[in-house]
């Protein structure tokens, strides 16, 4: 039973001294509840405070204000090693000098365990991590995985009430990131434990978290499950932060407010009811007239001769199993980077649009399409989200609930 | 056809210019250890005069042109050894200055342990306030410090030399360790924290081992510029506690300059850290560019 609670947690860092002093606040009051064996992720761009919020949970680091409860008991003034945490860095943070029996043992041999039951749980790490063979070599005679894996261990050897890692994949190369994102999952599932993971890569939040933790500027964004943040992004951040390539937005007027929905006027003239609440969560109500911002995901626009939205073939990305088309479009509307090779009077940014693998259309088509009004999104000018009516049936899906299909698929991948 | 003939003369023109670039390489290896040859032989030639002298007896010593071929005699070292005890002093030097450098350590471990890894923005000042002490001709305070020896019963005693060549050097050591230190990634020593190391186990479990190299060449270092320190050691010490300094500079004044015994007592005074020199350079070395190859 291990559960994280963070109540108004403030961080601010001093420079300067004296009346050139200058205090810049970092994590501007942050709450979050972390639930028993919940896998969570902080994820937002750099320089977020994701990482000095870890920081702070493991105790590298002080809070200036707020409270830190871990099973409910204060931790602000207890030192790191005492908050029954483990941590693994992003640079691994090895002893060099240690072998990897030894890094891993380290933390018993400081609590004065007998060398007997070190060694015995020292291997029984090792087996869940496949270490076993390399408990006598130096890390500097380790691949990245390899090193990262006993990273991992040297945490599992704890048995910590809460893991936190701190970017640890961000230094493997692309196919072992995979490999390890899944080892990651299988362990949440073996081991059972609570476990906090800060990443500024959103395919692995969105792939390993039970509830996604969006930071920016120091700022919860918004909490919610991958699927949750996915369909219904709190704000206009949110929605272009999840999800890629990100999502598309369009400047557009409401023609209309029905309890059905939002109509709104699109470029070409013609009008679409868009089905979301007319009032943003904070009780302000949108009006005819009004200046919004559709947000269109590029997998819910499809080609469409008789679509609503034109646009000119830029750049195109056949993946195989789909083809992303990046659209300059005749208004220069959407603000998606598309490449170079617009000429001087187009604009360098437009419409990402994710098309099947087998479309045929060339660099320099113009092509007509259009989008699935039933997930467009609808953003005020303060950038919040007007919620679709329609709740995702996938919103309350955590990761756990499907385990063990990522448990079987570890062990195909290892097969 | 004439393909292949411009082919046989590109490779042959490269083949001529591979062979000018080996050539060039090779004159450059050559004068550069000629250079090296050259300075480390001027830089050793008044130590081998000196081992040399020692040899000869007074008369041999002083001639001029002075004489490369000579019967060796140990007179010189029988006779100084009559007059003064080697041992002695010798004993005292190697107390003296492996106390002060195990002092040293001591309090500047800790205390570049605090600057690297907790610094403050007063930090580099004390730094460079620590170096500029260094800059002071330390005869600008003998009397001060002969005044406060005297009255505390420090004067011609090993405690006091040990003291004023511990403070003598504790800038340096301070600075070396510290540049040493900096170079431990912050996070090794955060894994420790969270690993549950108190700072002093952090400090012997991880950052003194993993920088051994560089303690042990501050710690040579510190050795060194102790047992070669006179200024101190012939002001505030006459016998009880006279290291091999004061010892060589008791040859010089009293009958005359002899230089042959002079030569034997300096000999026998350095021939201690020439050889612990000798012995650990590789470590120095090792030491003093550790960290600068990454």
């Amino acid at each position: 039973m291990s559960t994280l609670t963070l109540k108004n947690i403030v961080k601010e860092f001093t420079s300067g001294s004296g009346a050139s002093a200058s205090t810049t606040q970092v994590i501007k009051g942050v709450d979050l509840e972390v639930k028993d064996q919940e896998f969570v992720v902080f994820v937002g761009p750099s320089g977020c405070g994701k990482s000095t919020l870890m920081r702070m949970i493991a105790g590298l680091e002080n809070a200036t204000s707020g409270d830190i409860l871990i099973d409910g008991k204060r931790m602000n003034d207890i030192g790191p090693a005492e908050r029954g945490l483990a941590m693994v860095f992003q640079s691994y943070a090895l002893y060099p000098h240690m072998t990897v029996g030894e890094n891993m043992g380290f933390s018993l041999k400081l609590a004065g365990v007998s060398k007997e039951e070190r060694a015995e749980k020292v291997n029984a790490a090792a087996e869940v991590l496949q270490l076993g063979p390399l408990l006598d070599r130096k890390p500097k005679a380790l691949s990245g995985g390899q090193r990262q894996r006993v990273a991992i261990g040297r945490a599992i050897v704890r048995n910590p009430s809460i893991f936190l890692f701190d970017e640890p994949l961000s230094n493997l190369d692309a196919a072992l990131r995979v490999q390890m994102r899944i080892e990651l999952a299988r362990l949440h599932a073996e081991l059972k434990a609570t476990m906090i993971y800060v990443t500024h890569d959103q395919v692995e939040a969105m792939t390993m978290a039970d509830k996604i933790v969006v930071l920016q500027g120091g700022v919860v964004e918004q909490v919610g499950s991958p699927m949750e943040l996915y369909h219904h992004p709190r704000n206009r951040f949110v929605a272009g932060f999840i999800g890629s390539p990100k999502m598309n937005f369009l400047d557009i007027t409401v023609t209309g407010v029905a309890g059905e929905g939002v109509t709104v006027r699109l470029p070409d003239g013609s009008e679409r009811l868009i089905p979301v609440v007319s009032q943003t969560e904070d009780g302000a109500s949108v009006i005819v007239g009004d200046s919004l911002t559709l947000g269109v995901r590029p997998e819910h626009l499809m080609l469409d001769a008789q679509g609503p939205f034109s646009g000119q073939v830029q750049v195109i990305e056949r993946l195989g199993g789909v083809t992303s088309l990046y659209l300059a479009t005749p208004d220069g509307s959407g603000d998606a980077p598309i490449g170079g090779l617009k000429s001087d009077e187009q604009s360098d940014s437009g419409w990402i649009l994710m098309a099947d693998g087998d479309v045929n259309s060339r660099v320099g088509d113009s092509i007509r399409y259009g989008f699935d009004t039933e997930r467009a999104h609808l953003f005020t000018r303060e950038g919040l989200a007007l919620q679709n009516l329609n709740r995702h049936p996938l919103t309350s899906l955590t990761r756990q609930d499907n385990s063990l299909s990522s448990a079987s698929a570890a062990q195909e991948a290892r097969a | 056809m004439s393909t292949s003939t411009s082919n046989s003369v590109a490779a042959a023109s490269a083949a001529v210019s591979a062979s000018r670039a080996r050539r060039s390489v090779i004159n450059k290896k050559l004068v550069l250890t000629l250079v090296a040859w050259t300075i480390a032989l001027v830089m050793f030639f008044p130590i081998f005069w000196m081992i040399l002298t020692s040899f000869k007896t007074e008369a041999e010593a002083i001639a001029t042109p002075p004489s490369l071929f000579f019967t060796p005699s140990v007179e010189g070292y029988i006779e100084i050894q009559a007059r003064a005890d080697y041992f002695k002093y010798a004993l005292n030097s190697v107390v003296i200055s492996l106390g002060a450098t195990l002092l040293a350590l001591l309090i500047a471990i800790p205390s570049a342990y605090s600057m690297a890894f907790l610094p403050t923005k007063r930090t580099q000042g004390t730094l460079l306030w620590m170096l500029s002490t260094k800059m002071l001709p330390s005869v600008g305070v003998l009397l001060p410090v002969y005044l406060i020896f005297r009255d505390l019963g420090l004067l011609d005693s090993r405690t006091g030399l040990i003291i004023i060549y511990m403070l003598m050097n504790l800038p340096i050591v301070v600075w070396m360790l510290y540049t040493f230190f900096k170079d431990i990634p912050k996070d090794i020593l955060e894994a420790g924290r969270m690993d549950g190391a108190s700072t002093l186990q952090e400090i012997f479990h991880l950052l003194l081992p993993l920088t051994l190299p560089g303690i042990a060449s501050t710690g040579l270092l510190c050795v060194i510029l102790s047992w070669n320190e006179a200024f101190w050691s012939l002001n505030l010490t006459t016998s009880n506690a006279a290291p091999l300094t004061a010892y060589i500079a008791s040859f010089s004044s009293p009958e005359g300059l002899f230089w042959a015994k002079l030569s034997a007592a300096s000999t026998l005074a350095i021939a201690p850290i020439l050889i612990f020199g000798w012995m650990t350079q590789k470590q120095m070395v090792r030491g003093l560019t550790f960290g600068a190859v990454k």
